[in-house]
């Protein structure tokens, strides 16, 4: 053992030299040169983003207070508000946990095994993305509607907003652990494999670790998504206030109602617990790639 | 010990081992040597039971294993790319062929710290592997490879992905850690240097059969055939024989040239050349000939033989092979 030990202390002073890049010397000179050029990007993204997102949302939030701070709170904690809120963030939680599973699943599928028709299978998973909201709605309630063709209706029940909120939120999951499964090597698997490890728990182990910042990321979009949904859950939803009655219902209710501070208030709610959620599962996501993509 | 027997293996219509026997001792290094394509990954991959044959078996340790998958071979394999989980440290990574078997935490720690200090990462346990140099991740996945105590050890071109100086580097410490640890030991190569480098020895492949098997000095100095011949160094041919070029002696003087017949009496005759480049390689010179008969070749001389003589590009020498090296196919002790 002495010798391997003795002989690995000059290895270690030989061999880490030509790995390290030249370019990693501390402050080289172009990273001053670079200095302008990151402030005129930060200065178009702020631009950019405070245009399309931050002044529209300032502006809403400005709204809702027109009636002061107890006013918004009224119009949120009213019952048919609070309700129309549970119902949204339960069923949106059931579909981005269901889509977390089923997602991967589609994932692995469509990359590792192989089977005719795979290419339009593929191609099926963006349609939700192509195709305007309440044709889901349409298409959905011809199927699960009340005139089920297979005896299943599901129009004007949860599980319709379900179904509804899964449809339009699919491709999320499996587009973003998609390439992260292609990337991800084989050998790996071999490796664990050689090393004793079966099957399940590779996957458990090696794979799900791997995939987890894209499952992660995928969920969240996708639970936005739901969060945000409106014309998928129009028709197969019923509208039923504290049953299927979903937020983005209550604030069109609302405003035909002519309350749009109400309107206002319940969408700025609406906006924290998204925002909330997201950033919350962004930052989880980001730690465990920040793991995997680490650099000294 | 390591049997295979009769393995073959197609892809498709293409036949990728065809008819291979091996049998490496126990506690050898043997390499398997071949030109890319020549089915060097799949005849490991074979015995790692990451690729099925055919036909044929595979016996480790006298064990026959051809039907168990690779969890059950009592094999370590190092893949050319590292096959790092990158989602674990240093140590996590060692550790998990020990984690999945439930072994307890302390044995597991002793096992680590002992196997991170022969492969002389210690004190670099907690990095992940992004943050560790390619030479650095090899000898990682190494350790990982060790520590289920595997009864053969696979490597798969494990430092093809390095750059030259570590990878020499690499080599002599992999020969020296063998030499430590005894694990019988198949190294799979394209590289002939590395090769006559580390291995005790040596398995030639070629489109799927094993051309030759044996020690390094016997396969360099008999060679089996002109393909081993030619793959386990440079060849030139002169005469109509194919000799080393380093085996080749040449002077102005015709006597000089001829006087050395007796010490390999049965070399071909002697070949006048005009030579036309003389290239110096640091420590050896080669000098670019093209024989009176048309022929082109080229010798390899010393650096003091080469002061000597002072050989031109245009002027005319005297050539003649000391020591032909044309296949040996009658030797039956390195026949296959
Ligand atoms: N999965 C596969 N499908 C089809 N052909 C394959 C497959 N794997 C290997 N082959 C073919 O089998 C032959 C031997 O492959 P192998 O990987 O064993 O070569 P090798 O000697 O390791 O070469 P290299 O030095 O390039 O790694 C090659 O011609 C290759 O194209
Ligand atoms: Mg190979």
């Amino acid at each position: 053992m002495t010798t391997a030990i003795q002989h690995r202390e000059d290895l270690t002073v030989s061999s880490s030299p030509p790995a390290r890049p030249a370019g990693a010397d501390p402050a080289p000179p172009g990273r001053r040169l670079r200095a302008p050029g990151r402030a005129l990007g930060v200065g178009v993204v702020g631009l950019w983003l405070s245009v399309i997102v931050l002044l529209p949302l300032a502006a809403l939030t400005v709204a809702s207070l027109e009636q002061g701070l107890a006013g918004s709170w009224e119009a949120v904690t009213s019952p048919a508000a609070l309700a129309a809120l549970r119902t949204t963030l339960l069923v949106s939680a059931v579909v981005a946990l269901v889509n977390s599973v089923m997602g991967t699943l589609i994932a692995w599928v469509l990359v590792r095994d192989h089977f005719p028709g795979q290419p339009i299978i593929n191609a099926l998973i963006d349609l939700p993305f192509a195709l305007p909201t309440i044709v889901a709605s349409i298409v959905l309630l011809s199927l699960y509607g009340p005139n089920s063709p297979i005896g299943v209706q599901l129009n004007a029940t949860r599980w319709g907003l379900i179904v509804a909120l899964a449809f339009v939120t699919l491709p999320f999951v499996v587009r973003s652990v998609q390439p992260v499964l292609i990337e991800l090597e084989r050998e790996v698997e071999e490796a664990a494999a050689s090393l004793g490890a079966s099957a399940s728990t590779t996957f458990r182990r090696v794979v799900l670790p791997t995939l987890a910042p894209a499952i992660i990321s995928g969920t969240g979009l996708a639970f936005a998504r739901a969060v945000g949904e409106y014309g998928s859950v129009v028709l197969i939803g019923g509208n039923l206030p504290r049953e299927t009655q979903v937020v983005s219902q209550y604030i069109q209710q609302q405003i035909e109602i002519d309350r749009p501070v109400n309107a206002a208030a319940v969408s700025v709610a609406l906006l924290s617990v998204s925002f909330l959620t997201l950033f919350v599962l962004r930052l989880w996501g980001s730690r465990s790639q920040r793991r995997q993509e680490r650099t000294s | 010990m390591i049997t295979v027997s009769s393995a073959r293996k197609n892809y498709g219509d293409f036949l990728a081992l065809d008819d291979v026997e091996l049998e490496i001792p126990s506690g050898s290094l043997t390499a398997l040597l071949g030109p890319s394509g020549s089915g060097k990954s799949t005849l490991l991959r074979a015995i790692a039971g990451l690729e099925t044959l055919d036909a044929g078996v595979v016996c480790i340790a006298g064990v026959d294993v051809s039907r168990e998958p690779p969890q059950r071979r009592g094999i370590g394999f190092v893949f050319q790319h590292y096959a790092a989980f990158r989602h674990m440290t240093v140590r996590d990574n060692v550790a998990f062929g020990l984690t999945i078997r439930r072994r307890p935490k302390a044995e597991v720690r002793r096992k680590v710290d002992e196997l991170l200090e022969i492969v002389g990462l210690d004190g670099l346990q907690h990095r992940y592997p992004a943050q560790l140099s390619g030479g650095q991740r090899q000898r990682m996945a190494l350790a990982r490879a060790l520590a289920v105590d595997p009864q053969v050890l696979l490597l798969d071109e494990p430092f093809g992905a390095l750059d030259a100086t570590v990878r020499a580097d690499l080599r002599q410490w992999l020969r020296r850690l063998h030499d430590e640890v005894h694990v019988t030991t198949v190294l799979v190569t394209h590289d002939q240097q590395e090769a006559l480098d580390v291995a005790d020895r040596i398995a030639v492949l070629n489109k799927g059969r094993i051309e030759q098997v044996g020690d390094p000095v016997s396969l360099y100095e008999r060679p089996a055939n002109d393909f081993v011949m030619s793959f386990l160094g440079s060849v030139a041919r002169l005469a109509g024989h194919l000799v080393r070029p380093h085996d080749i002696v040449l002077d102005r003087d015709l006597a000089v040239v001829q006087r050395d017949d007796a010490r390999a009496p049965s070399s071909p005759g002697v070949v006048s050349a005009a030579i036309e480049r003389v290239v110096r390689l640091g420590f050896e010179v080669r000098v670019e000939l093209r024989a009176n008969t048309g022929e082109r070749f080229a010798a390899q001389i010393t650096r003091a033989e080469a002061d000597r003589q002072r050989f031109v590009a245009g002027e005319t020498v005297h050539a003649r092979a000391t020591r032909p090296l044309d296949a040996t196919d009658t030797d039956p002790s390195l026949a296959i």
